[in-house]
């Protein structure tokens, strides 16, 4: 294999890996807010023990991303060198404001929200809880406008010819507001929230199942359906839209999404399907005109096909887009469904006799992850041949001094490292969720609390 | 603006990011370099949790300095992570592995799970400085950069001169006794007592790493002495080095630990300065090319980046400012165990 598509494959497979944790952040990061004011409006102690136990997940989560996160920005030097000379001086400052604004207010709160009980006031606990939770949300601003950039480029001009041309920004809020940038933003939020808000339903389904913890399993219900009932849906919306900015900026990703070959014809859509890159054809069950029609408004209108662009300026691997794509929406979907009929069950008081809706909850924490990843892969794939969208192809994009053996080495050691990873979270995971939200040791009153806080 | 060109502004920016990473981080790398000389598991745990709430925040100076590189500098970004491909990924499991360490030390009780993870963050902590100096000590020297900016060296293997082996060295030397001051005024009774012992062992090493270095650069580098030389602010900032060297343990002694610390934070200051001053106006001083290697001006952004970045500083280092202040003082004074501790 050559540098291109080991560097490709270690990108792909680091950032993926990143990806698990960071919604996850932002999800639970919300969760913990909500449940904390509860706690501060109540005075229940219920509430205090599911926000420290949401704190204790968070904690390993947060950890998970940051460590894999530092990853991802040497990657842009050590792997892509061009890249990074020619993307430095554009979006060297979103990511230099991440670090600034995002990062330092997350990690820097994140210490009084691990070790401050009884250190500090509840309420500056719950300004940390807020500004923890803000921090992962800005850093996620900073990481899609960056992103977005790559997919729809605006507010810059390219200096220099050949390997010396460098895109340098002439308008930051252009930059910052490219095309898709609040479109993807919005959909990776709303991504987030279902990872973290299913995660604690999750949790909170197989306690009731267990029939353990159930006061705090019904509060966690309490906050989390709503979460994923209003988030699920907003997806749906904030998908269509972003799957209009790409008809609109990105036509070739569009039609390697739906399959769609034919230059200027109506383009069907699919609910599953297998495309045979061969042929040109995809077999499965679609809805004829249906892209068209969700475009234009019109069964027939004609949608740009992939035929209609220079083979060296479209994506190659149509089918795993196509797939990746059509599992984000399918889960989607079957998101809406299971936040819809758990709400609706929660609300009628019937959730916990309905064993089946439980399992369902219990399994559904992997369906998010899976619809992120895919989405993420079925994005960054539908770009290529491009790095940077009509401007800097991926395979020029390398750096220029590293070899073959130097990528193997590091895809080898990091690997090793993420099976690991992976496996020490899934543990610590597994300990945490069966320790549950009991407090280790007799307290756990808010009188406790404030008594410690002042002495 | 004073004269100065935005990308020499940049460029003392730059050299803010990277002394606050090393004086901040500095002590925790130090506190994980002395981790297994304690001996009791009490003992450990409090030193663990002795930078338990802030090595996190203290890292992020290292990303910040990343993404500073990143932005202003990105061709000097570009060449230089390239050319560090191997070392850097090497730092970066190490970095990963710190992390886990700490994080995972304390989940399990057994004593095989604890030594294991102690052993790991001591480790990490010393290929995490060493790396960090090797780097420094290289790019002090220079490297095979052509023209382009393209880095023509072999890589790894030629980093491992005397001259940045030794600087390695000095780094990890130099974390250790301010990881060891850091100590100081977070442990009490017998601990106390040990850290003070070792105190005075990284001590020793120190002074033995930059004695070793300075040899290695009058043997085998007098060109970068040559350069120290004739660089304005040298004398001055080399004789504070060495007195805040020599101040160190005379204010052990007399139970100074705060101001020990501060003196031993000025000294790590001092010692960047004098390589930030030696680099100058170069980033990246190249071995093969002519003219001498990449300058600022030809690493930097446009000005209208360097200018955004420069507001975005101003605007968001006020703020880092206080979020750490905010958090230092929610955990000063002596480390106090409870069941949220590590």
């Amino acid at each position: 294999m050559d540098v291109e598509i080991l560097s490709r494959i270690q990108f792909a497979f680091t950032v993926a890996f990143h990806y698990i944790y960071p919604p996850l952040s932002i999800g639970l990061g919300f969760l913990i807010v909500l449940a904390e004011w509860r706690w501060l409006r109540t005075s229940e102690a219920v509430w205090r023990r599911l926000t420290r136990f949401l704190i204790r997940l968070f904690a390993l989560t947060f950890g998970l991303g940051v460590a894999t996160g530092i990853v991802m920005e040497f990657e842009f030097g050590t792997n892509w060198a061009v890249y990074s000379r020619y993307v430095g001086d554009v979006f060297g400052s979103a990511l230099a404001a991440e670090g600034i604004f995002a990062f330092a207010l997350e990690s820097g709160f994140l210490g009084v929200l691990l070790f401050g009980w009884g250190r500090v006031k509840p309420k500056w606990h719950f300004v940390s809880a807020v500004g923890v939770w803000l921090g992962s949300m800005f850093s996620a601003v900073w990481i899609v406008v960056a992103n977005s950039w790559q997919q729809t480029p605006a507010g810059y001009h390219v200096v220099g010819e050949g390997m010396d041309a460098r895109a340098e920004i002439v308008d930051f809020w252009a930059m910052v507001f490219n095309p898709s940038s609040v479109e993807r933003l919005a959909h990776v939020w709303l991504g987030s929230f279902l990872a973290g808000g299913f995660l604690l339903l999750s949790i909170a389904a197989w306690y009731l199942l267990r029939k353990q913890h159930v006061d705090v399993a019904r509060k966690a219900m309490a906050i989390g359906l709503p979460v994923v009932l209003v988030a699920s849906w907003a997806q749906l919306f904030s998908g269509h839209v972003a799957a209009e900015v790409v008809a609109e900026h990105q036509p070739a990703k569009l039609a390697a999404l739906e399959g769609h070959y034919a230059a200027e014809a109506p383009a069907d859509m699919y609910l599953f399907g297998w495309v045979d890159e061969e042929s040109k054809e995809v077999t499965g069950l679609g809805i004829p005109g249906g892209l068209s029609f969700l475009l234009d408004q019109d069964p027939s209108a004609p949608v740009t096909g992939l035929d209609a662009f220079a083979d060296e300026d479209r994506p190659r691997q149509v089918n795993a887009v196509f797939q990746f794509y059509h599992i984000m929406v399918a889960i989607g979907m079957l998101l809406i469904g299971l936040s819809t009929y758990g709400f609706y069950l929660f609300r009628r008081g019937k959730l916990e006799q309905s064993k089946w809706m439980l399992r369902a909850l219990t399994a559904a924490v992997l369906l998010p992850q899976i619809a992120n990843q895919a989405g993420w892969f079925a994005a960054e794939m539908g770009r290529q041949p491009w790095v940077v969208y009509g401007l800097l192809r991926t395979s020029d994009a390398l750096s220029e001094s590293v070899r073959a053996e130097q990528v193997w080495f590091s895809l080898i050691l990091f690997t090793g490292i993420y099976v690991v990873l992976f496996a020490l979270f899934i543990y610590l995971m597994r300990k945490k969720i069966l320790h549950g939200p009991e407090e280790e040791r007799g307290e756990g009153t808010r009188a406790s609390h404030l008594e410690s806080a002042w002495s | 603006m004073m004269g100065l060109e935005l990308h020499t502004i940049w460029f003392l920016v730059i050299g803010l990011t990277v002394t606050l990473y090393a004086v901040l981080d500095g002590f925790d790398l130090g506190a994980g370099l002395l981790h297994p000389f304690f001996r009791k598991e009490q003992s450990r745990r409090i030193a663990l949790n002795a930078v338990g709430p802030v090595w996190d925040g203290n890292e992020v100076w290292l990303v910040i300095t990343g993404g500073a590189l990143f932005a202003g500098f990105p061709e000097a970004y570009a060449t230089a992570f390239s050319a560090f491909y191997v070392p850097f990924f090497l730092l970066l499991a190490a970095l990963i592995g710190r992390a886990i360490s700490i994080e995972f030390r304390s989940k399990e009780p057994m004593q095989w799970w604890r030594t294991f993870w102690d052993y790991s963050y001591f480790l990490s902590s010393l290929v995490i400085s060493v790396l960090l100096g090797m780097a420094l000590g290289n790019l002090m020297l220079g490297l095979p950069v052509d023209a382009q900016g393209v880095y023509r060296g072999a890589g790894l293997v030629e980093m491992l001169g005397a001259f940045p082996l030794s600087v390695g060295l000095a780094v990890a030397a130099l974390y250790a006794v301010h990881g060891s001051l850091y100590l100081l005024l977070k442990t009490e009774d017998r601990l106390f007592d040990r850290v003070k012992q070792l105190n005075r062992v990284a001590l020793f090493f120190f002074y033995g790493a930059m004695a070793l270095s300075t040899v290695v650069l009058f043997a085998w580098n007098p060109e970068v002495i040559e350069r120290l030389w004739h660089r304005p602010g040298f004398v001055g900032l080399a004789v504070v080095a060495f007195v805040a060297s020599m101040a160190i343990p005379v204010l052990v002694r007399r139970r100074r630990y705060g101001r020990a610390f501060f003196v031993s934070a000025g000294m790590i200051a001092s010692l960047l300065g004098l390589v930030f001053a030696q680099q100058f106006p170069f980033l990246i001083p190249s071995t093969i090319d002519p003219d001498g290697g990449m300058t600022l001006a030809e690493a930097a952004s446009s000005e209208r980046t360097l200018r955004l970045l420069l507001l975005i500083t101003v605007i968001g280092v006020p703020l880092v400012g206080l979020y750490f202040l905010f958090v230092y003082r929610v955990f000063r004074g002596k480390v106090k165990l409870d069941d949220m501790s590590y």
